[in-house]
């Protein structure tokens, strides 16, 4: 038997692959020297103000007479989490902050600083999204391509993709050429939800715009509620870079990655479904 | 996952950490490219007193809401000798200047203040560090004060002078001073509070006088304040960059 044709598809366009790599890089900085702005207060509280004494996550270094250790609490739950968080850096040199200083920018604890970075990107990961969604829904990628088929959704199709999923077989062929509905619902939820979410809340903390309108931080159950929220949803979000990742890697790394720079996604069109367009 | 690989995984993980974070301690550490970051800065202002009504109020809260916890930061007891002299009297002696770029200084003492078209407001303080506590705080409105002094038409900021030394250094410019335009100046909830949570405003939250200037940070509402200005711009004050933690690399604009 002949060794299967590889065919080069255009997959990604030129925008959709701009956007995704200018947005890489301003999430990679927002959340790092977010991570160095957490250290400037590490306690986290729900509602409109801090209760000081009852947050319901923290991260500290805590004096244990003869040494310090670094200690994680999240609800009544106490780790000792000494040389990652609260406690960190070369032994012997180690030092309260909450998150080390290869995670965060700059590595040294400088709130001024890493206000300065955040800030910035915040704006490039701001007019990068907003490029994004203004291109998709003119170009239609948000509806053609995100935006699940009714075919898509029906419990049957669902469930073959679940399956197919955790068995980690992707289509290779014709079905290849478009992403499937836990690929779309996965972008989807990034893109309309997610990384919106990170704006509102981030905005929420901010005083001057709460003035605006003070609706949205309302809705969110106050600026304490929108800083944990904003929280949350930053981690969740590297939940999903991860498990994005892993699929890139267990769906073809090589093939992945040319497509989201190149744009040319290579499919083997099988005898079914051969008919090439 | 082996140890082995969980190590290697975690080493790889940190080693790109490092190297990001190397690169961006070089560009945080060029003043060129920090200006770069700084620049958007301006543009958050910008945005923001273009979507922001000036009137627009900072949300007011219910008594049930205030905090009893309210954290003082900063200066908490001043130990410089003015101050201490003035504390030690029960700020009888206390007079608050009112100069620079105006028709009439002033010369008030606390009785004149409290005087003054005065405004009681429960607010939200937001601290840069990422806390809040909410506090009700009754003070003299600050325009109104202003209009008694008159304002020159050169004047653009308003200067507090303060009476405490946060950090010590030879130059003297480790004293907390703020400033803020005039939009903000002139807003109905900037006022210069004397009570907190309907008591005298205690020292660790800045006695005899406070700004609460409620649409911006904590570092903005200066404690102790000893004198107002009125000037053009305050290149020439401390180290020129409108305020203490201003001086130290924080945004004048701490709208956000």
């Amino acid at each position: 038997m002949d060794k299967p044709k590889k065919v080069l598809v255009y997959r990604h366009a030129a925008l959709t692959r701009l956007t995704h790599w200018i947005n890489v890089l301003a999430l990679t900085l927002l959340l790092m020297s977010g991570l160095n702005i957490f250290g400037a207060h590490p306690a986290l509280y729900w509602g409109q103000k801090s209760v000081f004494a009852r947050p319901w996550a923290s991260i500290n270094a805590v004096d244990k007479g003869d040494r310090m250790i670094g200690v994680t609490q999240i609800g009544s739950a106490t780790f000792e989490t000494t040389g990652v968080l609260g406690y960190s850096g070369k032994v012997g040199e180690r030092e309260p902050v909450a998150f080390p200083s290869w995670a965060t920018v700059p590595s040294y604890r400088d709130l001024a600083d890493a206000r300065r970075w955040h800030f910035f990107f915040a704006w490039v990961f701001v007019i990068n999204g907003l490029i994004y969604w203004l291109a998709g829904l003119l170009s239609g990628h948000i509806k053609n391509d995100l935006l699940p088929t009714r075919t898509d959704v029906k419990a049957r199709n669902v469930w073959h993709e679940i399956v197919t999923h955790a068995r980690l077989k992707f289509p290779k062929g014709e079905a290849a050429r478009r992403y499937n509905v836990l690929q779309k619902g996965a972008y989807l939820a990034i893109v309309v939800i997610l990384l919106p979410l990170m704006v509102a809340t981030g905005l929420c903390m901010s005083p001057g715009f709460n003035a605006a309108t003070h609706a949205l931080v309302d809705f969110f159950g106050g600026r304490q509620s929108a800083r944990t929220i904003h929280f949350l949803s930053a981690w969740t979000i590297v939940a999903f870079v991860l498990l994005h990742l892993f699929m890139v890697v267990a769906s073809g790394t090589w093939n992945n990655i040319r497509s989201m720079i190149t744009g040319r996604y290579a499919i083997v069109p099988d005898a079914k479904t051969g008919a090439r367009r | 996952m082996s140890a082995d690989r969980r190590g290697l995984l975690k080493a790889a993980i940190a080693s790109t950490g490092a190297l990001i974070v190397g690169a961006c301690d070089k560009i945080t550490g060029n003043p060129k490219s920090l200006a770069v970051l700084q620049s958007a800065e301006d543009l958050t202002r910008r945005a923001q007193r273009l979507v922001v009504d000036r009137k627009a109020l900072a949300k007011e809260f219910t008594a049930s809401d205030i905090s009893p916890d309210f954290r003082p930061n900063g200066s908490i007891d001043p130990q410089d000798a003015d101050y201490l002299a003035l504390k030690t009297k029960g700020f009888s002696d206390y007079r608050l200047v009112v100069d620079g770029l105006v028709e009439r200084p002033l010369s008030l003492s606390l009785d004149q203040v409290r005087a003054l078209p005065a405004r009681t407001q429960i607010t939200r303080h937001d601290c840069v560090e990422g806390w809040s506590s909410i506090g009700k705080w009754t003070g003299a409105r600050l325009g109104p004060l202003l209009d008694q002094a008159g304002l020159k038409t050169t004047a653009r900021y308003i200067v507090f002078h303060c009476g405490d030394t946060l950090e010590q250094t030879l130059d003297g410019s480790g004293v907390y001073y703020e400033s803020i335009d005039l939009i903000d100046a002139y807003h109905p909830q900037s006022i210069l509070a004397y009570a907190m949570n309907d008591r005298p405003l205690p020292v660790a939250h800045g006695a005899p006088l406070r700004l609460r200037v409620e649409r911006q940070l904590g570092y903005k509402q200066a404690k102790y304040i000893m004198r107002i200005e009125a000037v053009a711009d305050f290149a020439h004050i401390g180290r020129g960059k409108g305020g203490f933690w201003e001086d130290r690399g924080y945004e004048w604009y701490a709208g956000i």
